[in-house]
């Protein structure tokens, strides 16, 4: 999976989690949960949708480390290799 | 026979439109299926129906918006026949249900407009009322075309609005009959991160703990000690809640807020909780909760540490008679034994109805919350 597909599965599961968020408008390099109001339960509600989609069962300790939507594709793209 | 009404789905709603039957004549319903869909000023609501029975006649139409408590539906129970209902329905049907969203006063006589379906939608969507429109259709009809060049002309309230409105007129009856107080408790919270940290650091990603569904089951475990938070004061009195149904308030993205209710919380571990509460969080947000879910809350819990705020000083939801708000969760200096350690603290707060409690009580009930949550453990297994 390159990274526009990544990009476009996690942006899916972005949707599923906050319907009423224009996901392309999205700048991949600052803060997620700045530019989507996302608070625990959302997060949690994304990890669970990204693990369901690609497999990717993504520890708490990365998850903290993990801010930016480029951040998530670098990540998730490593995982996968 | 069982008559189906429109229930009140919290104390800010006095009337509901109907969205879609969900059921027809002739079907066969059982406890806890969706009946109907209704919109609320707050959302589409799936609305169950409490008993089994056989649908016979359904009384209003989609697009009708009728007060609470209208029999909206009559359900055949089992050993009745048709011919026992007959009479009923006859006389609910001759006795026009005055769907509020299609009557206005003409000359002091109620004037009935004919409205498509499709307008009528249309029309509820966009928030006109039909009954004001000129119809262009069959009889003066009202057409899907009318309501478009209405809503060009007219200012149409947004949900968002709406539910401004909603929020501001239940908060104002909060601040007008309840004579609040307001307490506030500083909680450690070691105990619990420490075993949060422990229980997920082998969980996989769909079977971790998130720290609310905790400080919930403290609040609920604490209300079986102290049930005088637990309900609602009506006709002034206090009705004791049957159950702990903790209402969980949840701020919609696009503005306003909600709190539906997770059932019988004592009586549930925390995993099944933790699960509940994400489902929760994520069909509130998409807008699809349940009738009984908004319906059901004997107490509200409302966390604004997400946003990052320290401590909340909350509004009662009428007609309950207590909430509890939780900040945000800081590393603080805490002394124990002696010596000053950095502690995660959360700040636990109370606003309380003075007709139904004192003070000493409140801070009895928060104390109990604070020693729940330095046993982690306990809280995590159901109620015996």
């Amino acid at each position: 999976m390159n990274r526009d597909e990544l990009r476009k599965v996690l942006l899916d599961c972005l949707s599923h989690i906050a319907p009423e968020t224009d996901v392309a408008a999205l700048r991949p390099e600052e803060r997620l949960r700045d530019q989507v109001d996302l608070d625990s339960v959302d997060w949690m509600n994304f990890l669970v949708g990204v693990h369901a989609a690609l497999g990717i069962d993504i520890p708490d300790a990365d998850a903290a480390r993990l801010r930016t939507l480029d951040q998530l594709i670098d990540y998730c793209a490593s995982r996968l290799r | 026979m069982i008559e189906f009404r429109l229930p009140s789905l919290g104390a800010d709603m006095d009337k509901g439109t109907l969205l879609e039957w969900r059921v027809q004549p002739g079907d066969n319903v059982k406890k806890g299926d969706v009946v109907a869909v209704i919109d609320t000023t707050k959302a589409a609501i799936d609305v169950e129906c409490w008993h089994d029975g056989r649908v016979e006649a359904l009384l209003i139409e989609p697009g009708d918006e009728v007060p609470v408590g209208t029999v909206m539906a009559v359900l055949r129970e089992a050993g009745e026949t048709a011919e026992q209902l007959r009479a009923r329905i006859d006389a609910l049907r001759a006795v026009p249900t005055v769907p509020t969203s299609r009557v206005t006063p003409v000359a002091g006589v109620p004037r009935r407009v004919a409205v498509s379906p499709a307008a009528r939608k249309r029309a509820a969507e966009l928030g006109i009322d039909p009954a004001e429109l000129t119809g262009t259709g069959t009889d003066g009809a009202i057409t899907l075309a009318d309501v478009e060049a209405a809503a060009t002309k007219v200012h149409a309230p947004g949900r968002a609005e709406v539910m401004r409105q909603t929020i501001a007129a239940a908060m104002s009856r909060s601040k007008r009959e309840i004579p609040h107080y307001y307490l506030a408790e500083d909680v450690p919270l070691a105990a619990a991160t420490a075993f949060l940290a422990e229980h997920n650091s082998t969980r996989s990603v769909t079977e971790r703990l998130l720290l609310a569904p905790l400080l919930l089951q403290a609040v609920a475990r604490a209300l079986q000690r102290y049930p005088d938070f637990n309900g609602f004061f009506r006709d002034g009195a206090f009705i004791r809640g049957i159950g702990i149904h903790v209402g969980v308030a949840i701020t919609l993205r696009n503005g306003g807020l909600v709190a539906p209710a997770l059932r019988d919380v004592p009586n549930k571990d925390l995993d099944t909780l933790n699960r509940e509460l994400l489902d929760l969080v994520q069909r509130a947000r998409a807008g699809s909760l349940k009738a009984s879910e908004l319906s059901d809350a004997t107490i509200t819990v409302t966390s604004l540490g997400e946003q990052g705020v320290r401590s909340v000083f909350p509004i009662i939801y009428p007609p309950q008679v207590a909430i509890v708000g939780f900040g945000r969760v800081l590393e603080q200096p805490w002394v124990i034994d002696g010596v000053v350690r950095p502690v995660p603290l959360v700040t636990a707060s109370l606003g309380a109805d003075h007709r139904t409690s004192d003070g000493h009580r409140g801070g009895l009930f928060l104390a109990a919350v604070r020693e729940l949550l330095q046993r982690p453990q306990q809280l995590a297994q159901a109620s015996p």
